[in-house]
């Protein structure tokens, strides 16, 4: 099968689905997009369902040649966005013919774009997922974990739609904010102190540099940790506290169980906001009820399809 | 004391046990069977952990509050039933005791570094749960003489078959991964291979004893070191 040739891939692009779900006994990692928003608008542009296998692309700097006349469409972190040079626009689909050169600069705010085709791109599944699991060496377009390479031919079909159409204006985040992320306490919460959760919610975090799609670690005034011993299941979003007190809020790639104690859980709505910031950016959290959550969720995937 | 925890906006924490004891991996995993049969279609993910079951489910199915509801008369019946005696699998791993830790750990243990590998390697362990990274089984109990707390700041990246210790707990890093353990040797086998069937060797509930090799022996069964 031909479609989108691989020029230049960026500092790490990599295809992604909805993650590699029934397989967290064995230890296997949820994987999948950060960020489940732009994702999932830029499927929802071409008509495909949610988790349709897409490339997630950190930072820009990417550069591909279509070998046939589909559509596609990017969401996600602002950044140049030209067909054989012409611009063409973020948050929007758009034609390509075959023999066309689509490239994206570098990311001017936000951290990862989600290029998306008209009826996906095609890879062997692995575990039942073609997302890419750099640490864990599974999935993407080889199966066996590697982020694109220069040469790499995304499989995909060729396809044709009605007309333009982008996300409507609203629907955008500004990635340039500082972001304030909803959190549901739980877990391990009742055993940190009072003064520490309010310190929690009371100070600016930085996100480290050390940062990766397996954890976001923040840095700030340390808070106290409880100690725990047994390892048990964790859910991505978690906000986990070793003992150096620096919170690390558990993403896509991250692991199934672990022993760290944890405060409580990021909106899954407000990960995307995480994903999209860049080291030294602060953050802030504010308290949301469990319920609240659940209803927001809910109408996402409604909205987007489960 | 059993307790039903949301965790987050998707998933429902079984606290099963207080402490683990050595029959409980088996009776988790017969409960995670029973749940798998009877409320599948609702769940996502099934999560065996020491004195728990992580529970993943659909939240376009169900919450956590209808979940708790279906739940109560399996856990009931759990509760309820005598374990019939298993013993679980026997499992014999090679391992090289070089881990770049071991010498902390003898010091902070209070013992020679020869006592630390004998210690380690007298034991038969159970795999309590699966979990952190593709095949890493959580093994106990381990000696309380080599009990000691998690590394203040996890490393980014343990090499792949390091053996490490924690608390009372002993596993094989399968991949290289981040991690805060402290290592203390290195296991020439591959413990996951996605194309396998099953893809892990190792099951909860199974027994697993460490045999002491050398430097020689290690790469004779193709280590790395």
């Amino acid at each position: 099968m031909t479609g989108l040739a691989v020029i230049r891939p960026g500092p790490l692009s990599l295809l992604q689905d909805a993650g590699r779900l029934g397989w967290q006994h064995l230890g296997v990692s949820p994987a999948g997009p950060l960020d489940i928003h732009a994702a999932a608008w830029a499927n929802r542009l071409l008509d495909n369902r949610r988790g349709t296998p897409l490339v997630e692309i950190a930072l820009g700097g990417t550069e591909l040649q279509s070998a046939i006349d589909t559509w596609v469409a990017v969401c996600g972190a602002e950044l140049d966005i030209r067909l054989d040079g012409a611009p063409r626009p973020n948050w929007s689909r758009f034609a390509v013919r075959a023999g066309q050169r689509l490239g994206l600069g570098f990311a001017r705010s936000g951290q990862r774009a989600y290029l998306a085709v008209a009826g996906g791109f095609r890879a062997g599944a692995v575990l039942g997922s073609v997302a890419t699991q750099t640490r864990e060496g599974l999935g993407g377009l080889h199966g066996d974990g590697r982020s694109l390479c220069a040469g790499d031919v995304l499989p995909c079909a060729p396809a044709s739609l009605p007309g333009a159409a982008s996300v409507p204006w609203r629907f955008v985040p500004d990635y340039r904010a500082e972001p304030c992320l909803r959190v549901m306490l739980g877990g391990d919460a009742g055993d940190f102190s009072v003064a520490d959760r309010q310190r929690f919610f009371a100070q600016p975090w930085r996100l480290s540099p050390q940062s990766d799609r397996m954890g976001t670690r923040l840095s700030g005034e340390p808070l106290r940790a409880p100690t725990r011993q047994w390892s048990l299941g964790v859910a991505t979003g978690a906000i986990q506290v070793p003992p150096d007190g620096q919170p690390i809020v558990l993403m896509a790639d991250r692991q199934t169980m672990g022993g760290y104690p944890i405060l409580g859980w990021v909106h899954p709505l407000d990960l995307g906001l995480l994903a999209q910031c860049p080291a030294h950016r602060t953050v802030r959290f504010a308290r949301v009820r469990v319920k609240t959550v659940q209803e927001e969720v809910r109408e996402f995937y409604r909205f987007f399809g489960r | 004391m059993m307790r039903l925890e949301p965790v987050g906006a998707e998933a429902l924490l079984l606290v099963l046990a207080e402490q683990p004891d050595a029959d409980l991996p088996l009776r988790i995993a017969a409960l995670a069977d029973r749940i798998h049969l009877e409320l599948g279609p609702l769940l996502v993910d099934l999560v065996p952990g020491w004195t728990t079951l992580l529970l993943h489910y659909d939240l376009l199915r169900t919450d956590h509050l209808q979940l708790g509801k279906r739940l109560l008369p399996l856990l009931e019946d759990w509760c309820a039933e005598a374990q019939p005696p298993r013993s679980g699998r026997l499992h014999e791993i090679p391992v090289w005791y070089a881990g770049e830790d071991l010498a902390e750990v003898a010091r902070a243990c209070v013992l020679s570094e020869a006592e630390v590998i004998a210690l380690h390697s007298g034991m038969e362990y159970r795999v309590g749960a699966i979990g952190f990274a593709p095949g890493f089984a959580y093994l106990g109990e381990l000696d309380a003489r080599l009990a000691l707390p998690r590394r203040r700041t996890p490393r980014i990246r343990v090499p792949a078959g390091s053996l490490a210790i924690a608390e009372r707990q002993t596993a094989v890093y399968p991949q290289a991964s981040p991690g805060g353990w402290h290592l203390i040797g290195r296991c020439p086998r591959h413990l996951f291979d996605a194309h396998a069937k099953p893809p892990c060797p190792l099951a909860v509930g199974d027994r697993v004893r460490f045999l002491a090799i050398d430097e020689a022996t290690f790469r004779a069964e193709g280590g790395v070191p």
